[in-house]
């Protein structure tokens, strides 16, 4: 059978699979709505974590953009793992005791302020939303790219799915299909770094054929011999005080994503917390530990198989065939001499390389059967959507539980609350799509947006909440409207408005880590300088920062 | 709650936070980043350059052994105090 078919078979199988996880997580009341009844065990989380944190561009696009940077694509690696360590040790637990249902909740709660508590809602929607949209749009590009199937048919199969799953299961139902997702993702990496180490260092373990073979060095060696930086070289693509402020901004601000800590509301107990982001982080991490040894690997077989071969001969390998036909790989004899010229210098440089190809290509390359093909498309479609309803659930839970049920009709009865968090996660998967399918230009650069605002934002507003007890409400809004605004400011004018970095050189992506500092200065000093929150508050901080009395407390709601 | 029995718990828990901590920024930032090019000097195993090596693989797998270790420590510290749940 075709690549083609075999496509078919198995993107309509993984989504019938969906839809008949989200059938049986069906659920009937609001706890199983939004928190999975708090029924979910540790590692099955753990799973979910994974899969909901794990983007398409996680799975299609992070080792070919590592290829391209070499050493300084370590701000992705690290800065996308390290936050999951202060989740385990600074927020997850606590969070978990405190027992609610939503980030903004606990925002406007422990600063018993509707200011907070508004101001903490539009900031989960604005990053939740800036990073749904490319998830959705990623579902099209898969579906289009290796079905032919036109983008916006692939959002809006997307959209089905997905609305079908989290309008009659919500978050339980989302919760296991991300493990199922998480499964169906990772077989399929695995098996694309497997494939690779195998043929390259005839070790199949990427992890091991990475850091015992020389492949790296050879890699930054031939980099070099044709002009391109080397690879493993650090702080040749960005400053070391960048590497330093992006990795910051990007583990903080994984810390502080409503839809990474939601996740740890699902588990049973406060404790389960702690271990469950264990599990997530080793279930990431399998992932990203293989990513930099499929950069390696593929890359230098890229450039051994092209440069400097002549062109008719390049042409006539199957996958070469393939991909300049899909427009990711393109050849150009400029000189006319017959041979492929690989350089660091645009002008003379005959080979572009579309960084996707670094994963996409490796069936061919590694001449795996069309099943593999199938299932690596799968396994990006599975990524996809598992965020993509991650995402959608904390807009759809701000605006249904934070707005509505807290704020406009407390005294709804469960029927009508439960009722409400259906239309409102429809609407939300639905008036999605459309941004999914045309995206503002703007939107790609919003990436940047999502953790610069989480970082100085929600983290240090949830940190003080639990670690400082004196903490107000004076302070925390104080210190979180200055991080908001100084980050936004920032990354609005560098990106938007043409400013230089004027800050030391830093770039926008970097710059969360500088507006949480300052947050944490100014809601210090602000806090400091007002009376203390109320008794039943400091009670309350003193609650949440043991166990105790975690298990169950779903029952109360 | 006995203010004394908890602040006690507090203090252990906020000591054993610190000193992972510490590790997590020396392997992350003082290793992977800003020791990583002095590093690079020293290969290990014929494999790549240990500053590169450890920002792209050693890095990680230092985060996930020190959310296990906190997690199985503050599992003693619970029992030992009563707070587990």
């Amino acid at each position: 059978m075709s690549a083609e078919v075999w496509t078919w078979i198995i993107v309509l199988a993984t989504f019938a699979l969906y839809l008949g996880i989200g059938y049986w997580a069906r659920v009937r009341e609001t706890a199983g709505f939004y928190v999975a009844g708090r029924g979910v065990p540790p590692i099955a989380n753990g799973a979910a974590t994974a899969a909901d944190w794990m983007s398409a561009a996680s799975f299609i696009s992070m080792a070919g953009l590592i290829s391209f940077l070499g050493y300084d694509g370590a701000v992705y690696l690290m800065g996308w793992t390290g936050g999951y360590v202060l989740l385990a040790l600074l927020l997850a637990p606590y969070l978990r005791k405190y027992g609610k249902y939503t980030v903004p909740e606990f925002v406007g709660d422990r600063y018993y302020s509707n200011l907070a508590r508004v101001v903490a809602v539009i900031a989960a929607i604005f990053v939740s939303f800036t990073y749904a949209v490319p998830q959705l749009r990623g579902v099209g590009i898969v579906l289009s790219r290796y079905l032919g199937v036109d983008v916006a048919t692939g959002v809006w199969a997307a959209v089905i799915v997905t609305a079908f799953i989290a309008v009659i299961g919500g978050m339980k139902g989302i919760t296991w299909t991300q493990v199922a997702q998480y499964t169906v993702l990772i077989i399929a990496y695995l098996i694309i770094g497997i494939a690779l180490s195998n043929l390259l260092t005839g070790n199949p373990i990427p992890q091991l054929a990475f850091t015992f073979s020389d492949f790296a060095v050879r890699l930054s060696e031939l980099q070099v011999e044709l002009g391109f930086k080397e690879y493993v070289a650090p702080f040749q693509n960005l400053s070391a005080l960048n590497v330093f402020l992006i990795t910051l901004t990007l583990m903080v601000g994984t810390a502080g994503l409503p839809h990474v800590i939601i996740r740890f509301y699902t588990v049973p107990k406060a404790s389960d917390a702690r271990w469950s982001a264990g599990w997530a982080l080793l279930f990431i991490g399998l992932l990203y530990t293989t990513a930099p040894a499929v950069a390696v690997f593929s890359k230098y077989n890229l450039l051994t198989t092209l440069a400097n071969k002549p062109i008719e001969e390049v042409r006539q390998i199957d996958w070469v065939q393939k991909w300049e036909q899909t427009g990711l790989l393109k050849l150009q004899d400029k000189n006319g001499d017959g041979i492929l010229q690989m350089s660091g210098n645009r002008e003379v440089n005959e080979v572009t390389i579309d960084r996707d190809i670094i994963v996409l290509s490796t069936p061919e390359v590694a001449k795996l059967s069309p099943f593999i093909v199938g299932l690596v498309a799968a396994g990006g479609l599975a990524a996809a959507l598992s965020t993509a309803a991650g995402l959608l659930i904390v807009i759809a839970s701000a605006i249904s539980h934070d707005l509505y049920t807290r704020l406009i009709n407390p005294q709804a009865s469960e029927a009508t609350k439960l009722l409400i968090a259906r239309v409102i996660i429809f609407l939300v998967v639905v008036l999605a799509a459309p941004f999914g399918i045309n995206p503002p230009a703007f939107i790609a650069q919003l990436v940047a947006f999502a953790f610069g605002l989480a970082a100085s934002t929600f983290f240090p507003a949830i940190l003080l909440g639990i670690f400082d007890r004196r903490m107000n409400m004076q302070g925390a809004v104080a210190g979180m409207l200055v991080g908001l605004v100084f980050t936004a400011t920032y990354i609005i004018g560098t990106s938007y408005l043409g400013w230089p970095n004027f800050i030391f050189g830093i770039t926008a992506e970097g710059i969360g880590a500088i507006g949480m500092l300052l947050n944490f200065v100014v809601a210090y000093l602000v806090s400091r300088a007002t009376p203390p929150p109320p008794e039943e508050i400091q009670h309350l901080v003193d609650d949440i920062r043991i166990p105790k009395g975690s298990a169950g407390s779903a029952l109360e709601h | 709650m006995d203010r004394e029995h908890l602040e006690a718990y507090w203090a252990k828990n906020l000591s054993l936070i610190r000193n992972l901590l510490v590790v997590w920024a020396v392997v992350a930032y003082v290793l992977g980043i800003l020791l990583a090019p002095a590093l690079n000097g020293i290969r290990l195993f014929g494999g790549p350059p240990l500053g590169f090596w450890i920002a792209q693989q050693g890095s990680i797998y230092v985060f996930v052994i020190l959310i296990f270790y906190y997690a199985s420590r503050m599992a003693a510290l619970d029992r030992k105090y009563g707070f587990e749940d």
